[in-house]
């Protein structure tokens, strides 16, 4: 059977790398790539870092318009979806426009969660997801002197280490008893909390929000803490992790956990329906545990997966997952999933930086480097030659990775 | 303006007119150069925007840094003395003319 029209349904990194992918693999049909945002699909990491600094959106439009007429891929840019009828095989968007699919594409992401904090909707609360989001923090900026940070993630922390930039102090408060506590190992978590105190950043760990202050005029003031404390602030950035976009999923009558179930080949439970990146969750090929991972790498490497599939090279996934985060002067990089880890062996490689490896049962998972690219992408070629790399092979060479990769 | 000129595989020749200030990556998005990838955005994460300086530019262009270089390992294609990842060049006024040639592929 061949597909006449594939609708992506979110045009995010993952619904345009499907777009481009799809016309990469050959696709002759029509391409639609929806999207409730307006303008041409950009690029999310610098939202958090460079855009803060230069607010330059052209500059993070991840191709022109250009592209897309050339490619013939029809972008329909401000149209929320918001039903999916798998019987007939149709969406409706939010003018009650009713657009009929072949195969339907879920790229629909994740939104910033909304932690239980009394005052939320004071003004000047903000979040960072979108391009809105980053404009209008921006904006805000530059007559703010403290903001405070909900949440020591990524987002929150790649934040913190801009504000000081921009002559704007910055108070984390985590929760957790270290930073970035669902993504890296505690001694990471401990070099990066030293590095933040030392660009003036204050963190508060172990802490919660209890609610926020109004200054009598309805713009936020400051944080209560649960233990009574206050804490004066003129913005406060809600970083406190997302929640996945699974809402059409769900009332379509397709599976959904943690985010929509798919499969190896990232298909939902409706054959005609795959799903993609933040808004999915997939068997990782590693280590075999259900997966929900919020990263470009793996938004767009599930957009090519579905690509190959849905123009007759099926597969299953089985991409290494790789993150990054910029704060400051340091690049983190991670290669693999530390989650289910069980042991760790940290060094200092000569030439500076930090590396950190992390086991389960005795087999390499993770590798956490700190300006260490080359360790970084060998971590990524041992990933993905699917070998398994052992605790006592590596101590053999002082748990130099790359010394290592060159002997076997 | 600065012209750069990308040569692809077959030998096709495109020209882009770029700003001062840009990188190479971000003048051939711009100016819609088939070949170059560019997943990570310009952040040194990936190695999809891999490009050949031609050899009588490469001594004003520079070599690839340590970090660039571990980066390009992972290249897709043949990793040649005169590879840069074109995220990583910063386009001059001196650099009017610059001609690239993509590689065979990215990804």
């Amino acid at each position: 059977m061949t597909l006449q029209r594939v609708v992506i349904v979110g045009g995010g990194h993952g619904g345009f790398q499907m777009a481009a992918s799809l016309r990469g693999d050959g696709f002759k049909g029509e391409v639609l790539l929806v999207g409730d945002e307006p303008g041409l699909p950009y690029q999310r990491p610098p939202l958090s870092k460079a855009f803060l600094k230069h607010g330059d959106s052209a500059r993070l439009d991840l191709r022109p318009s250009a592209f897309f007429e050339k490619n013939e891929i029809f972008l329909m840019p401000q149209t929320r979806v918001t039903g999916i009828d798998p019987e007939s095989k149709h969406i409706t968007t939010c003018s009650g426009k009713e657009i009929a699919y072949d195969h339907l594409v879920l790229a629909t992401g994740s939104r910033n969660a909304r932690p239980p904090i009394a005052n939320l909707d004071l003004k000047n609360v903000l979040t960072l997801r979108n391009l809105a989001d980053a404009a209008d923090l921006r904006s805000r900026l530059t007559a703010a002197r403290h903001v405070l940070v909900v949440g020591g993630g990524f987002i929150g922390m790649e934040f913190a280490a801009v504000a000081p930039t921009l002559s704007v102090n910055a108070t984390v408060i985590e929760g957790a008893e270290r930073l970035m506590a669902r993504a890296v190992s505690d001694t990471m978590s401990m070099h990066f909390l030293k590095s933040h105190q030392g660009w003036g950043t204050r963190i508060r760990l172990g802490q919660f929000v209890s609610g926020l202050l109004d200054d009598g005029t309805g713009n936020v003031a400051g944080a209560r803490l649960a233990d009574g404390s206050e804490i004066a602030g003129d913005i406060v950035l809600i970083a406190a992790g997302v929640v996945p976009n699974s809402e059409l999923a769900t009332d379509a009558g397709l599976a959904v956990s943690d985010g929509i179930d798919v499969d190896d080949l990232l298909r939902t439970s409706n054959p005609d329906i795959s799903a993609l990146g933040d808004c999915c969750n997939f068997p990782d090929p590693l280590s075999g545990r259900r997966v929900r991972l919020e990263s470009v790498q793996t938004a767009t490497d599930h957009a090519r997966t579905i690509s190959k599939r849905l123009t007759g090279q099926p597969a299953s996934y089985t991409a290494v997952p790789w993150f990054w985060s910029d704060q400051g002067d340091l690049k983190l990089q991670i290669a693999g999933l530390g989650a289910g880890a069980d042991e760790h062996v940290a060094h200092e490689p000569e030439k500076g930086g930090l590396v950190v490896l992390s086991f389960a049962a005795g087999r390499l998972v993770s590798v956490e480097t700190v300006d260490s690219a080359s360790t970084h992408m060998t971590a990524r070629k041992l990933f993905g030659s699917g070998r398994i790399v052992s605790k006592p092979e590596l101590a053999a060479v002082n748990y130099n990775l790359v010394d290592y990769a060159r002997a076997v | 303006m600065t012209r750069l000129i990308f040569v692809s595989p077959d030998g096709n020749e495109t020209t882009v007119e770029a700003s001062a200030g840009d990188s190479v990556m971000q003048a051939a998005l711009s100016g819609t150069v088939e070949g170059i990838v560019a997943e990570c955005g310009g952040a040194m994460m990936c190695a999809t925007c891999h490009v050949y300086v031609a050899d009588d530019w490469s001594p004003k262009v520079g070599m690839a840094s340590d970090d660039e270089r571990a980066m390009l390992d992972f290249a897709a294609s043949e990793v040649k003395p005169t590879s840069r990842l074109s995220c990583q060049i910063t386009i001059t006024d001196e650099l009017d003319g610059l001609t690239l040639y993509l590689p065979d592929a990215q990804i």
